[in-house]
């Protein structure tokens, strides 16, 4: 009997665990999609979708008609190739200085490597706000005020300590050994580099370079600080979208935030093992 | 096919000497092992011969030549690695020509030599898998067959078989002994496994605290260790050692008596398990027996002659009680005497 009464109770206390889980899971669901939601609604809605109060949780009325305008609109194509030529850039260059720095830290010990570490880290304690003047300024004198590339090369910069310390973890996970018996059977350091470690990387090195592109294509101040006519997406819409009708505005907010979401969706398994929560 | 000699290789790490000075000269196609507790250096000493640590100090030579300051590529081997390093990105086949491919053979020798190494270690079923799909022995074995495929002069194997289960170690042993000699590659094998060791090797380099303790036939380093911790660490049980007086350049035990390589003082005994015989007590050495166990194949004693711990081996068919007496009558041929300062043996009597 009293051991019929402990195995409830015991259930109870799984079932209460379990709820207690799950309802974790729906609220912080529900924290990052609710506003995605809505945001694609107010898109999506129309005119009187986005001013309609109280909010209409379904999907009604639903055209494509507000987006497509939206994207018809002079300079917003531009601004979309210009945000994508600056992420280009940024991802070009992270993975090009980011990845040898982390094979560096992950291979060779070598001395201040954990001061390195967080020296690489500190350069995004800097606030960009006090850089803005001194930047705009050499930017001038450099030529490279107003122009895609200079995005690009500031983007870098706030993308490369990323870059860096996450290839250092995809490095650390291809075993050494693989690498020696490389050597052993006829490679170079630099053979051995290409013909096994970059191939077993390259998931990883992936999953970075779209960090990397992430961080540009949401970036905003540096963009805004540093172009007036070439600007990117995010700086365009930010100058534009508040002389804006409302489900104007939410179109410009989908449009930036899909590229991302679609992106950590599809890399969310690297960004876990390079937390080192994966098993390996 | 090429002989090694590694001459006076030391290494440090910072403070740390992990080699301290080690020569040992490897004939051709001979299989020496290097046997060590972890820690010891032996791996280390592998890995200065494979190119992929340098020494401090020293020379190695493969077949004449000396290789410090080569790339692992260009010294002529081919090595196996504890954790296999299967490239898993890569197939079976793959794996196994992965060295002839960096040689830039043709197309023909590759298969050719890719199948003769696959027949050797049973692997042809497996060619078209990815190592994923493979266990541990099968992944071993592509490990073994990829050094094969490219005919080293020399091969290197870095505790090959501590990852398996018993069970098929056990098998492994007797398979990578015939096929390498099949080969007739000079083979260093690195292990901390004695019965590995005794198995495999021609002979064996016994390594300790940086510096080889003794080099040997599996027989000779068995039966006459060069040291106290060559004989503890080979052998189960291992050897015993019992301290005992000497008087007149003699050693008395019970009605025996040997003659010993020292005037006076004490001797160390070294005293192999299973090379007594039981006898009436006050015979020889007389042992009290704190725990028999009845092994199947052999019975086990442990407890003391002349109050030092000891392990002695009887047939099957004795019996001996808990508690009890026993006598031992020693082979006097079988007998290691050493040093009780040095702990180092003196020469086997003639």
């Amino acid at each position: 009997m009293s051991k019929a009464v402990n195995t409830s109770g015991y259930a109870g206390f799984i079932s209460a665990r379990r709820l207690l889980f799950w309802s974790g899971i729906v609220a912080l669901c529900a924290w990052v999609l609710v506003p995605i939601y809505l945001v694609a609604l107010g898109a999506l809605g129309g005119r009187t979708g986005a001013y309609q109060w109280p909010k209409n949780f379904l999907p009604t009325d639903i055209s494509l008609q507000p987006f497509i305008l939206f994207l018809k609109t002079e300079g917003v194509f531009q601004s979309f190739l210009n945000s994508l030529g600056a992420a280009g850039i940024t991802v070009a260059l992270s993975i090009a200085l980011g990845a040898p720095a982390g094979y560096a830290l992950a291979r060779y010990n070598f001395r201040g490597k954990d001061s390195y570490r967080l020296l690489v880290l500190l350069t995004r304690a800097f606030p960009l706000a006090i850089l803005a003047l001194p930047l705009t300024v050499s930017y001038i004198r450099l030529g490279l005020y107003d122009t895609v590339l200079g995005v690009g090369l500031i983007h870098t910069v706030l993308a490369l300590p990323f870059a860096a310390l996450v290839t250092q973890g995809i490095f650390l996970g291809v075993p050494r050994e693989l690498e020696e018996a490389a050597w052993v059977f006829g490679c170079t350091r630099i053979q051995a580099f290409f013909k096994v470690v970059a191939p077993l990387a390259l998931p990883g090195l992936v999953a970075t370079a779209v960090f990397a592109f992430v961080i540009s294509w949401n970036e905003v101040f540096a963009a805004s600080v540093l172009t007036v006519r070439h600007r990117t997406l995010t700086a365009y819409l930010l100058t534009v979208l508040s002389e804006s009708p409302m489900h104007y505005r939410f179109a410009g907010g989908l449009m930036l935030i899909l590229p991302s979401v679609v992106f950590i969706f599809a890399v969310r398994r690297y960004l876990f093992a390079i937390w080192g929560v994966s098993s390996k | 096919m090429a002989n090694i000699v590694i001459d006076n290789i030391k290494k440090s790490f910072g403070a740390f000497q992990a080699l301290k000075g080690v020569s040992l000269t490897i004939n051709d196609g001979e299989f020496v092992s290097l046997l060590g507790p972890s820690g010891c250096g032996k791996t280390t000493l592998l890995r200065i011969i494979a190119g992929l640590e340098t020494s401090t100090s020293g020379d190695v030579r493969i077949g004449e030549k000396s290789v410090i300051g080569l790339l692992p590529k260009d010294r002529g081997l081919a090595m196996v690695f504890q954790n296999y390093a299967v490239f898993p990105h890569m197939t079976v086949y793959e794996n196994v020509a992965f060295g002839l491919r960096m040689q830039k053979a043709d197309d023909a020798r590759v298969k050719k030599q890719v199948e003769k190494a696959a027949g050797l270690l049973h692997i042809e079923p497996y060619l078209d898998r990815y190592p994923n799909k493979l266990s541990g022995g099968q992944r071993q074995r592509v490990a073994v067959a990829r050094a094969l495929a490219v005919e080293p002069g020399v091969l290197l194997m870095d505790e090959p078989l501590s990852n398996l289960d018993a069970l098929l170690r056990l098998e492994m042993r007797t398979e990578l002994k015939t096929v390498l000699q099949e080969a007739g590659t000079t083979t260093i094998y690195v292990t901390h496994d004695q019965t590995e060791a005794m198995g495999l090797s021609d002979r064996i380099a016994v390594v300790h605290d940086g510096r080889i303790e003794q080099v040997g036939t599996p027989v000779e380093v068995y039966n006459h260790p060069a040291t106290r911790f060559v004989g503890g660490f080979i052998g189960n049980p291992p050897m015993n050692f019992i301290t005992m007086p000497v008087t007149g350049g003699q050693v008395t035990a019970g009605a025996q008596q040997f003659a010993v390589p020292a005037q006076g003082g004490e001797i160390v005994l070294g005293l192999r398990g299973e090379t007594v015989e039981r006898a009436p007590t006050g015979q020889g050495l007389d042992m009290q027996v704190r725990v028999a166990e009845p092994m199947g194949s052999h019975l086990l004693l442990t407890g003391s002659i002349l109050g030092q711990p000891a392990r002695v081996i009887l047939p099957a068919t004795e019996t001996v009680k808990n508690g009890e007496t026993v006598g031992l009558t020693l082979d006097p041929k079988r007998l290691t005497w050493l040093s009780p300062e040095s702990g180092v043996s003196y020469p086997a009597a003639a």
